[in-house]
């Protein structure tokens, strides 16, 4: 097992390191722009064109360019010349509320749909099995920052129910961040408990007619401990490793718009506010922060589907 | 006469599908006592694995449609609750698979899904029941049986998995044991092991066997009597002596005809019963074989009812017009019991 | 599990059965020796069915699909002819500025535009149907045109992705070696962005420079984006297809007839991967409209002065309090589009799933 989370962590540091080159590429190797003027920013001065240049190495070899850009994000010396702020300290300031924002939808997610999946499964053809069905193709064909905004406008501002922007820390006052963050919070989970409980059906309807289910059948176990130690834990496998992914992407892309549409002051936020200025640090710093985060979970879903099951130890 | 362990009457079941109705299993009758070994014999399709899963009750679906009865130890299985089932499998009446790969969980310890058995009928620790476990592995040849405990599935080879399926099996001493094809997944070296193992352990827990296989050669090892079935209907019922040196219907001739033995000569080509089996859907009226059987005669279109017709032998049944002495005439081909070819009724 | 009393089985202590079955025919007397047609000799067997007539036949069946594909086409028949509702009907232009107009409503002269910037609601009439944007636009005629947009972009990126994603696939499923040593890397990496975060990384980056000859606010840029984005999506599924079907003995076949590489790629594998790739056109269309919206909404897709329903319910999230249909119109068109090509496609793959299961009703 040791042996197993060693290797898969070596594969994650190599795909990061692969990832790194690629955001380094689309940032200032790929457009036909000179990249010194686009992190410059609009209203830069010749020698703040200068100075970036020099800064990221742009009249230096390719390898070189590569090397400084990394050692400026990572040693946190990014600037935003359009407002003259440090990014990486905006990231690290920001990362609480979107953090706040994120785990908890997901969690929410990750129970609905194991609960309304499970039912869909052990009632096919009923109530909660159809209605799941109609909002799991619904789920994927509206974007989170339409459902955010149609919840915004219904219970934020029609009916007067919940605060229509801002952000309470936690420690300052539990109920009002989860006040706040509520609509938020259901935005990004009602989406994908549709899709999600529909995966866990099929992989439950699929697991009823294995063997081994057929066997424990046979010794006289219960329908329900059939169902939980047997069906659920087989079925719930694959649901790990898709959450793992999702979770890492709900960060890089439902995260900026909800923060978008609820006005909360988030990296997400941040990074919007960037792309809908053409303001290229954040977005280069936040495109990279994301994509680390992707790797890394990847790397932890595929550890635990390792942990249970035992199969995947020998193989990988 | 004591009441027979397990007693099957006019089974019947059939599964409703978008093609019409399926009768998959048409009114089988047997009876099983304990310490006998009762063997079910017939192609793919002729109903038997159907009959054993009713049994255990893993056929009900919202498509499947049940009547007759078997009666276990006073209760009827084929109307029993779902609870009654549940008290009643793995303890009364336990069933061992054909393919051990897929039939035991694989990302549990097999220790802890033989505990799992015991521990769903009897209220022991954890502890005491891997004890057990232990215990059992140990009876049904497994070396090394306290460290294997911990092992997953993947980590036997087929014959252990199929050892650990007996061992979960026999864990409760049930009455009765169905073992469906057992051995048809594995090796033939193997397979002679699994026998003598199923064997053993039945006598000493002195449990009734119902082996289900398409491999005569099994029969004739370890059955005390044999039930042949074709396209959902028993044809044939006697002890083994009975079935291998007097078959009475035309089907067991074909089976015995294709089997070769040690003790004639090998024939040129291995004979095969000409045809296919009918599909369930559109079972031909009257006798189901009457398509393929040379000798079927205009009688034959009525439903042969299985009956003895032998005085000497009340318990060997069988369903078929014919006459008795025909029949002993018409059966042997070239020394051999066998079914005749060519001359077959279009 | 109730217990049915089936009919005409034969109890094994009954006598004799009457001669008629379960079908209603009536027993045919033989003498031995004769020899008769015997309807149960032989298995019926019903003509045997291609795999796409099977499928269309189901699809028939499936009115959901056909209503939602009827529905897809009328939005996108609509969009297609925003130019002549734009001159016909709005009398007005995508980009025409209009905001100091007035408009009769009901007799009522009313700002298009109010003093203090709130854009007028639907009027329901030929002229701002459904209001106007903050510049006194007409919503309606850039609805359309945003629309068309939007589906031409989601159009364009799905044939890129179905040409080079079947590619990438066969290249590097068939003949492994070179190709998959580099294709295949590349796949992985791109896949292991999401997928916005990467639209948006190279939206912005392509939005101020272009690439090459394209320019930075042409269609093309997200259109390009989003295709090679979602590439790896169609390419792993298509190589694992391959890895799978070369092995297959009509391959082993083709080869000692002496053909050639790329003659079995074509001829033997390509149409084996037909359904496959049926199923993920819709797919992939439905997901690349969705990353248009997503990367228009935050600014980096589509980009001023073009219009696509992303930037519409951006620009409209403003205005949500005053004029919420300036922001849910073009959402309600936008999730009509997609959810009518998800529809259909699941009806698709329905169709062709063999193992499609049916209740039966009883």
């Amino acid at each position: 097992m040791a042996r197993f989370i060693v290797r898969r962590m070596a594969s994650a540091i190599l795909l990061l390191f692969a990832v790194s080159i690629v955001v380094f590429a689309i940032f200032e190797v790929i457009p036909s722009y000179n990249p010194a003027r686009a992190i410059a920013g609009r209203n830069a001065t010749a020698t703040t064109v200068a100075e970036v240049s020099h800064k990221f190495g742009f009249d230096k070899p390719v390898y070189v360019q590569y090397a400084n850009t990394m050692k400026l994000i990572f040693t946190g010396q990014v600037i935003d010349y359009n407002d003259n702020l440090n990014v990486d300290s905006q990231f690290a300031q920001r990362f609480p509320v979107t953090v706040s924002l994120v785990v908890p939808a997901a969690l929410i997610w990750l129970a609905g749909a194991v609960v309304l999946g499970s039912i869909s499964a052990v009632r096919v053809g009923g109530l909660a099995d159809r209605g799941l069905m109609v909002a799991a193709i619904l789920g994927v064909s509206i974007p989170v920052f339409l459902l955010a905004a149609v919840l915004l406008y219904l219970f934020a501002f029609k009916l007067p129910w919940f605060p229509n922007t801002g952000y309470v820390p936690l420690p300052d006052n539990p109920a009002q961040w989860a006040y706040h963050l509520f609509l938020p919070w259901i935005s990004i989970a009602i989406l994908s408990i549709g899709f999600y409980s529909r995966v866990l059906r099929s992989n439950l309807l699929d697991m009823v007619n294995e063997d081994f289910v057929r066997t424990a059948r046979a010794k006289g176990l219960t329908r329900r401990q059939v169902f939980n130690r047997h069906v659920l834990r087989n079925s719930l496998m694959p649901i790990v490793t898709m959450f793992g992914l999702d979770f890492a992407v709900l960060l890089g892309g439902a995260a900026l718009v909800t923060e978008t549409v609820f006005n909360l002051p988030g990296i997400g936020q941040y990074e919007a506010q960037a792309i809908g200025n053409l303001d290229v640090p954040p977005i280069l710093v936040g495109a990279m922060f994301t994509a680390f985060f992707v790797v890394l979970f990847s790397a932890i879903s595929d550890i635990v589907y390792a942990l249970l099951d035992p199969r995947v130890r020998l193989t990988a | 006469m004591t009441e027979p362990l397990l007693n099957v009457q006019d089974l019947q079941v059939s599964f409703a599908t978008e093609d019409g109705l399926v009768r998959a299993v048409d009114g089988v009758s047997f009876t099983l006592d304990r310490g006998e070994v009762v063997a079910i014999v017939g192609e793919s399709g002729s109903g038997k694995s159907v009959t054993v899963m009713t049994l255990m009750g893993l056929t009900r679906s919202p498509n499947a449609r049940f009547a007759g009865s078997a009666r276990l130890h006073g209760g009827d299985l084929i109307t029993a609750s779902e609870e009654d089932l549940e008290r009643v499998r793995g303890k009364e009446i336990a069933m061992i698979f054909q393919d051990p790969i897929s039939s035991l969980s694989p990302v549990m310890r097999i220790g802890d899904q033989i505990a799992e058995q015991i521990r769903a009928h009897e209220k022991v620790s954890k502890a005491e029941a891997l004890d057990r476990a232990a215990g059992l592995m140990e009876r049904v040849g497994i070396p090394h049986a306290r460290a294997r405990l911990r092992a997953y599935p993947h980590e036997f080879s087929g014959g252990m998995r199929q050892r650990v399926m007996i061992a979960m099996a026999l864990s409760l001493s049930p009455g009765v044991l169905i073992a469906d094809e057992p051995t048809t997944a594995l090796d033939v070296t193997v397979q002679a092991q699994i026998l003598k193992e199923i064997g053993q352990l039945s006598s000493e827990s002195d449990s009734g066997v119902i082996f289900v296989t398409h491999d005569l050669g099994v029969v004739a090892d370890i059955a005390d009597r044999v039930l042949v079935m074709y396209a959902g209907r028993l044809v044939e019922q006697g002890t083994v002596d009975e079935i291998f040196y007097d078959p009475q219907h035309p089907y067991t001739w074909g089976l015995m005809g294709s089997i070769t033995r040690v003790d004639r000569d090998p024939p040129r080509r291995l004979p095969a019963i000409p045809g296919q089996p009918p599909s369930l859907l559109r079972v031909p009226d009257g006798c189901h074989f009457r398509p393929r059987c040379p000798h079927a005669f205009d009688r034959c279109r009525e439903v042969p009812p299985l009956l003895s017709r032998i005085p000497e032998s009340l318990d060997h049944l069988d369903r078929c017009w014919l006459d008795l002495a025909d029949k002993r005439v018409m059966r042997e081909i070239g020394g051999r019991f066998g079914l005749a070819e060519g001359d077959v009724i279009k | 599990m109730i217990p049915d009393p089936l009919s005409d089985t034969g109890h094994p202590q009954a006598e004799v059965v009457a001669g008629t079955s379960p079908g209603g025919t009536t027993g045919i007397v033989i003498t031995p020796g004769e020899r008769v047609a015997d309807p149960w000799a032989e298995g019926h067997h019903p003509p045997a069915i291609g795999p796409w007539k099977l499928a269309a036949r189901r699809l028939r069946r499936n009115y959901v699909a056909q209503a939602f594909l009827v529905l897809f086409l009328l939005i996108v028949v609509a969009c297609l002819l925003a130019p002549f509702y734009a001159s016909h009907i709005a009398h007005i232009g995508p980009n025409t500025n209009n905001v100091t107009g007035t408009i009769n409503i009901g007799g009522k002269t009313t700002d298009v535009v109010s003093p203090d910037g709130v854009p007028i609601g639907p009027t329901f009439s030929s002229r701002y149907f459904f209001g106007a944007d903050s510049n006194g636009r007409d919503l309606a005629v850039r609805l359309l045109y945003g629309g068309r947009t939007s589906l031409l972009i989601g159009g364009i990126a799905t044939v890129i992705i179905i040409a080079f994603g079947t590619l990438a696939g066969l290249l590097t499923g068939y003949f492994r070696g070179v190709a998959d040593m580099i294709l295949r890397p590349l796949m992985e990496l791109i896949w292991s962005f999401p997928v916005v975060i990467l639209g948006v990384a190279l939206g912005t980056a392509l939005a101020l420079g272009g690439i090459g000859p394209v320019k930075g606010n042409s269609l093309y840029i997200p259109a390009i984006i989003i295709g090679v984005v979602f590439i790896p999506y169609l390419g792993k599924p298509i190589r694992g297809e391959v890895l799978r079907l070369r092995e297959m003995d009509f391959v082993e076949a083709a080869r000692v007839q002496g053909m050639g590489s790329w003659r079995i790629m074509l001829s033997e594998i390509l149409p084996n991967l037909a359904s496959m790739i049926t199923v993920f056109v819709p797919m992939m269309l439905a997901y690349a409209i969705l990353l248009e919206a997503y990367l228009s909404f935050l600014g980096a897709g589509v980009q001023a002065p073009n219009a696509s329903w992303g930037t519409l319910i951006s620009d409209g999230l403003s205005y949500i309090q005053t004029t919420p249909t300036f922001c849910l119109v073009p959402g309600a068109m936008l999730v009509l589009a997609v959810l009518s090509i998800n529809v259909v496609g699941d009806g698709i793959r329905d169709a062709l799933d063999p193992r499609a299961q049916v209740r039966v009703r009883t």
